[in-house]
């Protein structure tokens, strides 16, 4: 494991308008799957990707929203959402599923995998990161 | 000669909807689709863009978003695919920003 590398996934645009957010889940899984130290960025539009109550029936489109709380299942557990984006979307936390991981050193104990973060710990958070993937 | 404007994209990514407010005429109206519906929300940086205008937005595409209508901008119309068609035979143009 101590060649893991520290993969982040940057994704900054809405779901469903494009199919950007869609791909991003498909490769987050797919380096999870690899045992990469993976983390995931929302920012700007990306973060209405996490919204919750989504329902696709209306547009015939694939809901995938569902998939973002299977993440803790795969060991992705730090998921970063900018601040400042929420803020000027009229967003808040709550707006948003509420995404859990599991950690089975301390008994399986369910932790919070979003982590709130301002754009300047976010820019610290880049910085630490060995490949950024754009989406 | 009354015209719809049709916006698609969301106001954060694309200046659409502010060409699009800042060009409409006494009479027009404004129908927000696709990621176009992220410019209705209220508390939100673009809210004033609509400002003094006539609004409609499509519910499908709010629920496919998950934004529930007390999310909205008030005075904001949410209409269904019917009503969409129901816009366009109510205006003499179309204006589609893409």
């Amino acid at each position: 494991m101590s060649d893991a590398k520290k993969f982040m996934y940057i994704n900054r645009k809405a779901p469903y308008g494009t199919i950007y957010a869609w791909e991003s889940l498909e490769v987050v899984l797919i380096g999870a799957a690899f045992e990469q130290d993976v983390s995931l960025a929302f920012m700007d539009d990306g973060v209405y990707q996490l919204t919750k109550g989504q329902d696709t029936s209306g547009i015939g489109m694939k809901n995938f929203s569902p998939t973002y709380s299977a993440l803790g299942d795969y060991e992705v557990s730090k998921i970063y959402v900018e601040k400042e984006s929420l803020e000027e979307r009229g967003l808040t936390l709550d707006d948003l599923q509420h995404l859990v991981w599991e950690d089975e050193d301390e008994d399986y104990a369910e932790k919070d995998s979003i982590r709130l973060v301002s754009r300047a710990e976010l820019a610290d958070v880049l910085a630490g990161q060995d490949v950024l993937f754009n989406f | 000669m009354a015209m719809l404007h049709v916006v698609n994209k969301s106001p954060y990514d694309a200046c659409n909807l502010n060409t699009a407010s800042s060009i409409m005429k006494e009479g027009d109206q404004l129908l927000l689709i696709e990621d176009g519906v992220y410019g209705a929300m209220k508390n939100a940086k673009a809210e004033s863009l609509l400002n003094g205008l006539k609004v409609s937005v499509l519910g499908p595409d709010l629920a496919a978003r998950g934004i529930s209508q007390d999310k909205l901008v008030d005075g904001i119309d949410v209409v269904d695919y019917a009503g969409f068609v129901d816009l366009v035979e109510a205006n003499d143009k179309v204006q589609s920003w893409l």
